[in-house]
């Protein structure tokens, strides 16, 4: 096509130019790409302790089977918990190791001793978890109890904090990329007046002149596109490792990210870029060229 | 056939570049419009292409008042013109082949009628084992032979000639004319500014004599004669 020559050729008489217009693009795509992974993994880890209404009660040392069993029979009796799982110092020992195993240094300090036993109650729902802990914190063999209703606040804090910030630095680099592209095909146009002039008195009508300029900057936001997705997905390989040791069983729900998401996510940013890069150019046009 | 009549264009309010204009160009006419720098000529041409539009008057092209188009339709009819500059105007960037391509490309043609056209026209014009050098690597001769097959292989009705020997020794000058007068006898009517009164005066023709954006005079096998 006609056309796509015209774009090589305008890029590859100003290089510089269109590096430049690349990068900011990168820059805004990368920035959104990886807010859109925060905001969704967020979203995830918490519909992950959404689901799973959970409490665990800590033992002081020398609490007796007979004590753990005391406690499970007074919260059945209230109606609010769907099941237990006891988890013994050995037990809790073996878990700890196992989400340790890559750091030897961890795994020699500590011995079953250390680790409290405790006791995983399953609530019907988040509501029952705050009633269920009060009774829990009134047995005087239990050390501490620990439900996510502060993680799910706090959660939810987060996720609204990452979608407010993204949408406010987004919004701004989205701005300035357009911005920057009006600039930058605005100045092709102004350097290239004599060719329109000639391509004008030829008879090419108005968008067969406009047309290379437009698809120019789409051209510029679809490489901003494919090297922001491709940088962001980066940034998440090299950071995987670290927030599977830290996040532990809610990385599952996290990890690994499904392929539908990864491509819905390029086409949602291609078709962003045809926006910016075709609405940036078409300002230029529309601005500088009198066709 | 081209009507001008009482066609005025003023730029501003005191520069007066043609004044009540009256002139009738039969379709297969070769004309001379000469006269001195600023005298007009070439706001006649480029009113011709739209590039401007009159003050006063009106401008027939095959009985359509051209002054009134949409200008949506202005592309159209820029393609029944060819348009030769003094400079060329050919597209730096561009190959030989390119710039004569691009004639086409703006009508949407298919690549292979392209092709074959753009084929043709560079040999016509002796210009094919030229077809992949740059506007800067050609003679000022191959330069404007490229330019007038970029302005005719549309096949304009109509070439307008702003100056095309201007920048040109007299020996190239004259080979660029015969090449006027050859598309000329095709059917293709040719209105060529000048002020080469050798030129003019050993060709015969119609001449239309412009001084102060006035025609003062305009006779068939006329002379260079601004008197």
């Amino acid at each position: 096509m006609i056309f796509i020559e015209f774009v090589k050729r305008n890029i590859r008489r100003n290089p510089y130019q269109a590096i430049a217009c690349c990068m900011v693009m990168f820059l805004t795509f990368l920035t959104l790409s990886v807010f859109l992974l925060l905001a969704f993994g967020s979203q995830k880890i918490l519909r992950f302790y959404e689901s799973k209404p959970q409490a665990i009660a800590f033992f002081k040392d020398g609490t007796t089977p007979a004590d753990v069993k005391a406690i499970q029979n007074a919260l059945s009796k209230s109606g609010k918990v769907t099941g237990f799982k006891y988890v013994s110092k050995e037990e809790a020992l073996k878990i700890y190791r196992e989400r340790n195993k890559s750091n030897p240094m961890l795994l020699e300090l500590v011995t079953a001793n250390i680790l409290p036993a405790s006791l995983e109650i399953s609530a019907q729902t988040p509501d029952d978890l705050k009633p269920i802990a009060e009774i829990v914190k009134k047995e005087p063999v239990v050390e501490e109890v620990v439900f996510p209703e502060d993680v799910v606040a706090s959660l939810t804090q987060a996720t609204k904090l990452i979608r407010i910030v993204g949408i406010v630095v987004v919004g701004f680099l989205i701005t300035f990329s357009t911005l920057i592209t009006t600039m930058i095909i605005g100045f092709k146009i102004r350097i290239k007046r004599d060719e329109i002039e000639t391509m004008k008195l030829l008879g090419a009508s108005n968008w067969f002149i406009r047309l290379p300029y437009i698809l120019e900057g789409i051209v510029y936001a679809g490489t901003g596109v494919l090297l922001g997705w491709l940088g962001s997905f980066l940034v998440v390989w090299y950071f995987e490792p670290l927030l599977k040791i830290n996040l532990g069983e809610i990385a599952n729900c996290l990890f690994p990210i499904s392929l539908l998401f990864i491509f819905a996510l390029l086409f949602f940013e291609i078709f962003t870029a045809v926006a910016i890069g075709g609405l940036g150019s078409l300002i230029a046009v529309r601005r500088y060229m009198r066709v | 056939m081209i009507s001008f009549q009482n066609v005025s264009k003023k730029f501003g309010s005191t520069i007066t570049a043609l004044e009540d204009v009256n002139l009738e160009i039969k379709n297969g006419e070769f004309v001379f419009l000469v006269g001195p720098s600023g005298a007009g000529k070439s706001t006649l041409l480029r009113l011709l292409t739209l590039e401007y539009l009159p003050t006063t008057g009106k401008i027939i092209m095959d009985e359509v008042d051209i002054t009134k188009l949409k200008s949506s339709d202005i592309p159209t009819h820029r393609r029944k013109i060819g348009f030769v500059f003094q400079d060329g105007k050919l597209l730096d960037d561009r190959t030989v082949w390119e710039n004569i391509a691009l004639a086409l490309h703006v009508k949407n043609l298919t690549e292979d009628k392209i092709t074959k056209e753009v084929e043709r026209t560079l040999k016509l014009f002796e210009i094919w084992n030229r077809r992949h050098l740059f506007p800067r690597q050609l003679s000022g001769g191959e330069a404007q032979r490229t330019a007038i097959a970029r302005a005719i292989i549309g096949k304009p009705e109509v070439l307008l000639a702003d100056e095309p020997t201007g920048d040109l020794d007299p020996q190239t000058a004259w080979s660029v004319l015969q090449l006027l007068g050859e598309i000329n006898s095709w059917g293709t009517t040719v209105v060529m500014a000048t002020h080469n009164r050798e030129i003019v005066d050993m060709q015969k023709r119609r001449v239309v004599s412009i001084k102060a954006g006035k025609i003062i005079k305009d006779r068939s096998e006329g002379k260079y004669d601004l008197h």
